[in-house]
């Protein structure tokens, strides 16, 4: 028996760490999932399962500032405010998440097409890139009679298959990702662009100093919390 | 199954027998089963994203967000549980006479010594922030060294 004796000790120490491991696993799940939490925005149930559904993510999922921004590609303001937080995703870094989701305005002209690039750009996995580019150019396709071949030429500099690409920005799966954010975006009251959250806290404004001392306090509430 | 030293008889005096060494062993083990709770919990955090155990005014955040957290998508902490879970294994072993659990051991412990002033370094020069599971983490690392060094010094 006693042979035996050091390998019962290791199972028996593997099985209590895997246990114990599950067991506080489950806890903390259940805990980010209470009620009592959700008095923090960002882990509030319904940011949870809008979280879930986003595609368009850049940053940490544990980063403990997340700032969503309900954009239109073809909104003068949604550039510059683009412009204000990638300047705050990078002096953030880890701390900060980026979650952009599409609400393209019916007064906008060309938007739909553009939100349908972005999209298509990103069932090839360079959604970012095209945003970028899309907000870079915006001046320039806006004017446009015909911003499709423009936003052609950008998939194609961007590297991506061109004939895919073209497919996809008509295709029903990118309409239909655009509508579901926009559909979700009505539901948490957004009515124009950009609309900006903080941790599920809506944001009025988008100059740098108002959304740093929102991230700031988003930050300091998770280390309270 | 592996190589067993005699446990009884007069000739054998080698301290991988003695009482001495079979007390270290024990203590080697407890060790490590603390830097297996540390690192089990460190896990837990990282794949639930929840670090209020850190405290607020910890660099916990800003340590288990950053690319070095994990490595190929596997947290970073699940290999330490891997390391300190090797480590109290061989130190089991070792204490019920196994003699090669030894070497595999002091291995283990040299290279989770490594990756400890590694992991030191970027908190410390890199992430600018430290997290005070991990610097428990390296700090009962630091600890199995000395002992191992200690041990082999005595041998």
């Amino acid at each position: 028996m006693r042979r035996y004796l050091p390998f019962v000790i290791i199972i028996a120490v593997a099985v209590a760490t895997a246990i114990a491991g599950a067991w506080l696993y489950r806890a903390k799940m259940r805990t980010a999932s209470t009620p009592s939490a959700a008095a923090a925005p960002a882990s509030s149930p319904a940011d949870q399962a809008t979280d879930s559904e986003s595609l368009h993510v850049r940053g940490a999922a544990i980063a403990p500032a997340t700032l969503e921004i309900y954009g239109d590609f073809q909104c003068p303001p949604c550039a510059k405010a683009t412009v204000v937080i990638e300047s705050l995703a990078k002096d953030y870094g880890a701390r900060l998440r980026v979650i952009f989701r599409e609400f393209p305005l019916a007064m906008h002209e060309h938007a739909l097409e553009a939100a349908m690039a972005a999209e298509a750009a990103g069932l090839q996995g360079h959604f970012w890139e095209m945003h970028d580019m899309l907000y870079k150019y915006q001046d320039v396709w806006s004017k446009a009679s015909a911003p499709g071949r423009l936003f052609s030429a950008y998939a194609g500099s961007l590297g991506l298959d061109v004939e895919r690409f073209n497919d996809d920005a008509k295709s029903d799966l990118a309409k239909a990702r655009i509508m579901t954010e926009g559909e979700a975006g009505q539901a948490r009251g957004v009515k124009n662009t950009p609309t900006i959250f903080v941790n599920g806290s809506e944001v009025h404004g988008f100059a740098r100093d108002t959304l740093q001392s929102a991230i700031d306090a988003a930050i300091a509430a998770k280390k309270k919390g | 199954m592996p190589s067993r030293a005699k446990t009884s008889g007069k000739s054998d005096t080698r301290p991988a027998t003695g009482r001495g060494r079979k007390i270290v062993d024990v203590v080697v083990a407890l060790i490590a089963l603390c830097g297996l709770a540390d690192a089990t919990v460190l896990t837990v955090m990282h794949l639930t994203g929840d670090d209020s155990l850190c405290g607020p005014s910890s660099g916990c955040s800003t340590v288990l967000s950053s690319v070095y957290a994990s490595v190929g998508g596997i947290p970073t902490a699940a290999f330490g549980m891997v390391a300190y879970f090797a480590v109290f294994s061989a130190a089991v072993c070792s204490a019920f006479g196994y003699l090669k659990a030894r070497s595999f051991l002091n291995c283990t412990i040299a290279l989770m010594f490594v990756a400890t002033l590694g992991f030191l370094y970027l908190q410390a020069f890199v992430l600018h922030a430290f997290c005070p599971f991990c610097l428990l983490s390296a700090a009962l690392t630091f600890l199995l060294a000395g002992i191992a060094v200690a041990t082999l010094s005595v041998r």
